[in-house]
């Protein structure tokens, strides 16, 4: 059963909402108060991926890099080797967008302890287009050996995600979104890196989102209420390592999936868990996300609903689906 | 390793450096020649004398810092390392071998002393100069220098201006950076390939104190880097004229020799012309 504490608001017109980025800055605050040995690098984007406030609390810990993706990232590597523990920050689609060998030869390869931070990803970038709605990042990262990829799913989360990513003493990516989306968590929630969690028990299906797309699941799972399907909604924020175990559990359990994500689906979260479950407990899956296509300028809402993302077009799909297909999965 | 050894002593060095080399590759099988030959004298004057460093204790708190940008001319970097007590010369010869510490290009991991991973050109200086802005900028750590090699070849890509410009903005006058201008690179001559001229210029204008020196003499190797750890507002960078392919005549100057190993009878004719000094003594075994 699950025994995670969402937000009492959370289907409330009180629901607080929070940029994911916001998490990540005073995250990054607090672990800079934890250890000296936490340094802060940007491109030029300081206030944007909110490292100002890292940055005015420790400004001799805090590097300007300019526009320079490339540099940013080796530079932290080197840092890192000077027994330094950097975080550095730009857009998703320009960091590990533009820097991803420098990021597999220096950071993963050479298992350095930099900490990659991509924001603006996903569909939230809104008006800004398609150039800036970074969708590939996950495919990206999670192919890297030594990579941990983290897509949180609200502020609350990307604090505690920020402060984990800190200790792990390992090579980390941690996705965030630009505009403010509901906080379905609270601080007494549970997160640990490698670790899903099941928030609302189902029998009919599993709905598994990463990032803004779990709360999108769990407003659907509401609508299939109403509807008599009865969902479970598991929300996995770290993509690399996969928490296989709850994946699998759940799969069990309910014989059919949806995954969701602000992303492509070839080779992003959806394309870990259809890996995952083609090998171990083959079960019908469909992929919710982008489905080879970029994105374009629009107000979040609108793209989401053209790309089939909200609540009601996801709850669309699963009704579909679920009279389409049996409850199934194969044991070997 | 400051003062151990005279300057004959350390161009003898950098000729047996030079027959390791030749040794490797053969036994290797594949790899690149001219490079590592051309910076023997370079890493004999680093590991013999320049850098601070311990052999027994490769992450000595207190050493020098030696990065390598252009991982593919590592085998003068072994090499190097084994003569200085690293490891035992015979690993040499397991060079990108199956299993070996001495991968084709440097694994930071496999092998304690190595600093950092390369191969994909370009991104050595920064992590250099992300290592001194710590010594500087937030540790304040006077007394220790971090040192980087990059090749000519790869001052074509970016990631080398981007890291130019941060050294030069935050004054990183305990990075010295060498580049090994050998003028080749696998398609050609630079000048032909991507035109690097006015390089001098260039650095002088991204805020770096610029020196030139012969890349084959130990006495202006040593000398430049002294002085580099003189200047206290500056980076230095030591354009290193060196020839590709330096002591097996055959191979100078011929960018074709750029990615290629020699095969056994050809390592044995380079191993003479070494030994023998190009012919100028007459029996081999006349040690310093």
């Amino acid at each position: 059963m699950s025994d995670y504490s969402l937000n009492s608001d959370l289907f409330s017109d009180k629901v607080s909402l929070d940029p994911i980025r916001a998490g990540f800055g005073r995250g990054l605050k607090a672990a800079g108060d934890d250890d000296e040995s936490i340094v802060a690098l940007c491109a030029d984007l300081t206030e944007s991926t909110q490292m100002h406030l890292f940055r005015d609390a420790f400004p001799k810990r805090f590097i300007e890099v300019g526009v320079a993706e490339q540099n940013l990232v080796t530079v932290a590597a080197g840092m890192a080797r000077a027994g330094k523990i950097p975080f550095t920050s730009s857009y998703a689609a320009f960091s590990p967008g533009r820097n991803w060998e420098q990021i597999r030869t220096t950071v993963a390869l050479n298992n350095q302890p930099v900490k990659i931070i991509g924001s603006h990803a996903g569909l939230y970038t809104g008006k800004d287009g398609a150039t800036h709605q970074m969708l590939e990042d996950i495919a990206l990262m999670r192919v890297l050996p030594n990579m941990v990829v983290i897509a949180p799913g609200d502020s609350i989360e990307a604090e505690k995600a920020t402060r984990a990513i800190a200790k792990n003493g390992r090579p980390s990516y941690l996705r965030l979104a630009r505009e403010k989306t509901p906080v379905f968590s609270t601080n007494t929630s549970p997160f640990e890196i490698g670790q899903a969690y099941v928030l609302r028990d189902g029998t009919d299906i599993s709905l598994m989102g990463t990032g803004t797309m779990t709360y999108q699941l769990l407003a659907a799972a509401n609508i299939l209420s109403d509807n008599g399907i009865n969902a479970e909604v598991v929300h996995v924020p770290t993509i690399k390592p996969l928490d296989e175990q709850t994946i699998l559990t759940s799969a069990r359990r309910t014989g059919r999936v949806i995954t969701a994500e602000e992303a492509q689906i070839n080779g992003g979260f959806g394309g870990a868990v259809a890996e995952l479950l083609s090998e171990q407990l083959p079960t019908p899956l469909r992929r919710v996300g982008m489905p080879d296509h970029f994105g374009e300028s629009g107000n979040p809402p609108e793209l989401l609903d053209k790309f089939g993302l909200t609540a009601e077009k996801i709850a669309e799909s699963v009704k579909e689906f679920v009279s389409n297909t049996s409850q199934y999965h194969r044991e070997y | 390793m400051s003062g151990q050894l005279t300057i004959p002593q350390l161009e003898h060095m950098a000729t047996v450096i030079r027959e390791d080399i030749i040794r490797m590759l053969e036994a290797a099988g594949s790899g690149h020649s001219a490079g590592p030959l051309g910076l023997a004298d370079i890493f004999a004057a680093l590991y013999f004398n320049i850098l601070n460093i311990d052999p027994k204790n490769p992450e000595w708190s207190e050493r020098d810092v030696f990065f390598l940008s252009n991982g593919h001319t590592v085998p003068v970097q072994y090499a190097a390392m084994a003569e200085a007590g690293f490891f035992d010369k015979e690993e040499l010869l397991t060079l990108r071998q199956f299993g070996s510490r001495l991968q084709g290009h440097p694994e930071r991991e496999r092998l304690p002393g190595l600093e950092n991973t390369s191969g994909p050109l370009g991104s050595g200086l920064s992590q250099a100069a992300g290592y001194a802005y710590s010594l500087q900028h937030i540790d304040n750590i006077k007394n220790r220098f971090v040192y980087v090699v990059m090749g000519d070849g790869e001052l074509d890509e970016g990631n080398i201006w981007e890291a130019a410009m941060f050294a030069g903005k935050n004054k990183l006058s305990q990075l010295v950076a060498f580049i090994d201008r050998n003028n080749i690179q696998i398609d050609g001559n630079t000048e032909d390939v991507m035109p690097l001229e006015d390089l001098r210029g260039k650095w002088e204008a991204f805020g770096w104190h610029v020196l030139e020196i012969d890349g084959h003499n130990i006495e202006s190797i040593i000398d430049a880097a002294s002085m580099a750890r003189a200047i206290t507002n500056r980076p230095t960078v030591i354009i290193a004229h060196t020839i590709p392919g330096k002591g097996v005549d055959f191979m100078e100057y011929d960018y074709k020799w750029h990615g290629m190993p020699p095969n056994s009878e050809q390592a044995k004719l380079a191993l003479t012309k070494l030994r023998t000094l190009d012919g100028k003594i007459t029996h081999e075994g006349q040690g310093i």
